[in-house]
């Protein structure tokens, strides 16, 4: 029997004074967001933001005094069922989705992890795209001294550049590509391109926001040639790769290995993203996984141009890609 | 919720996703969920063996994990699987170990 589908849950997160709630204002007027429920988390003691996205009713909830993903997580799991019920009960108008904006020192994963604990939220809900704004200022010294920043960047699957204006073309095209080495799963733009919308950023399933290979993570989104350059400056450790199989996996022993793997590295694993070739299923699979946390898989319509391969990006922080690579090899061979 | 002891609802595991519209989810039909359990705990076991583990099925909700000298723990999931074992057996389950992986060569 299938259940009812779920309600999209998209994240928008990024460093503090990065633009995020400049981005939600732009997003909220966009008419594909008009039914958009929104969950806004403050730091300080005077919520300020609700205010500056300028629209103030029923399903504009605002938590502050704390970051979700620490100190107040158990308020987010009531304001958003409360939210649901209200809409259940039609105290609300009816959205069709929620946006969540995150302080700027939060980590996705317990964000996302609360979302699947709860078992009145992981009936509900489904997580969508996580949306994350970076400041081309002053993210290089970000990324350098923030680890918020790198979890904030490792989880994300669109990333959007801010106040790029400011550093000019050359620096902005290098953040472009340092982003992209960081998180080939990501696609990254401009905050003032005009080659993305709000449907685009704010996609209903996190798992069918494309795949890139890290080979193509140089190249940005407006097509600049990729340029030689260090994928690994923001951290000796943290490294980006994919793991590719040209033959049918078998889901179950695919299950067995990357429970397995997440349950003795999951810290080390920020994040699991990529494309399956299925024994036994025409279309391919998309699953998707931030640190111990993997989605439920879903089913993309077709497969994307090119040959028809397996692929898993890995964000890793300290484990050796040949380790991995030889590991999937063996378990895909379980039978 | 369970009818019997009232907990409200179990953690569902990413392998066991319930089936919705656009999900991909062995759960669709009981028979499905049977078959996917019997192969998920015959591939199991093909790991397991190289600790002196072995998983089986219970009433088709929980799986029971033993040791040899006969000591079993009940586990609901592929989440709950990995550190009962490692706490069973004292040992770490790391599906990067040569050693583990020499024996699924060995044994495949």
């Amino acid at each position: 029997m299938t259940a009812p589908a779920l309600l999209p849950v998209n994240l928008l997160t990024g460093f503090l004074g990065s633009g995020k709630t400049t981005l939600l204002r732009r997003l909220l007027s966009d008419p594909a967001l008009a039914g958009a429920a929104v969950l806004i988390n403050e730091f300080g003691e005077v919520g300020l933001d609700h205010h500056l996205v300028e629209r103030i009713d029923e399903t504009m909830v605002l938590l502050q005094s704390g970051c979700v993903c620490c100190t107040i997580r158990g308020e987010l799991s009531e304001a958003l069922r409360d939210l649901l019920s209200k809409r259940a009960r039609g105290l609300v108008p009816a959205f069709d989705r929620l946006v969540i904006e995150s302080t700027g020192l939060a980590d996705p994963f317990p964000i996302l992890s609360t979302l699947r604990a709860d078992p009145v939220l992981s009936h509900h809900l489904a997580p969508g795209s996580i949306v994350v704004t970076v400041d081309a200022v002053n993210a290089d010294d970000q990324i350098a001294r923030r680890p918020e920043m790198t979890q904030q960047i490792s989880a994300a699957d669109r990333i959007v550049v801010t106040k790029g204006d400011l550093v000019g073309p050359e620096a902005r095209h290098a953040l472009v590509r340092r982003l992209a080495a960081l998180n080939p799963a990501a696609s990254v733009v401009d905050v003032h391109d005009e080659d993305w919308d709000a449907t685009w950023l704010m996609v209903e399933t996190a798992g069918l926001a494309p795949v890139r290979m890290p080979a193509e993570a140089g190249e940005d989104h407006a097509g600049h040639a990729p340029h030689r350059h260090d994928p690994n400056r923001h951290g000796a450790t943290i490294r980006s790769f994919a793991v590719t199989l040209d033959r049918p996996i078998d889901w179950t022993g695919f299950g067995i290995w990357l429970s397995m793997l997440l349950n003795r590295h999951g810290h080390r694993i920020l994040r699991v993203k990529g494309i399956l070739d299925l024994a036994g299923e025409e279309r391919p699979v998309a699953v998707h996984g931030v640190q111990h946390l993997v989605h439920p898989p879903t089913h993309m319509a077709a497969w994307p141009d090119g040959p028809r391969t397996s692929r898993l990006v890995f964000i890793v922080d300290g484990i050796e890609e040949a380790r991995i690579r030889a590991s999937f090899e063996v378990f895909a061979g379980l039978r | 919720m369970c009818s019997l002891c009232g907990v409200l609802g179990i953690e569902t595991h990413w392998t066991d996703a319930v089936a919705r519209p656009g999900t991909y989810s062995r759960n669709d039909t009981a028979r499905e969920r049977r078959l996917e359990r019997t192969r998920r705990i015959r591939l199991a076991n093909r790991i397991l063996s190289a600790y002196r583990l072995t998983l089986s099925d219970f009433q088709g909700r929980a799986y029971m994990l033993a040791t040899a000298t006969g000591k079993v723990e009940m586990i609901d999931t592929l989440a709950h699987l990995w550190p009962t074992a490692e706490r069973l057996s004292g040992r770490a389950f790391d599906p990067l170990d040569e050693g583990l992986l020499a024996h699924m060569h060995r044994t495949a």
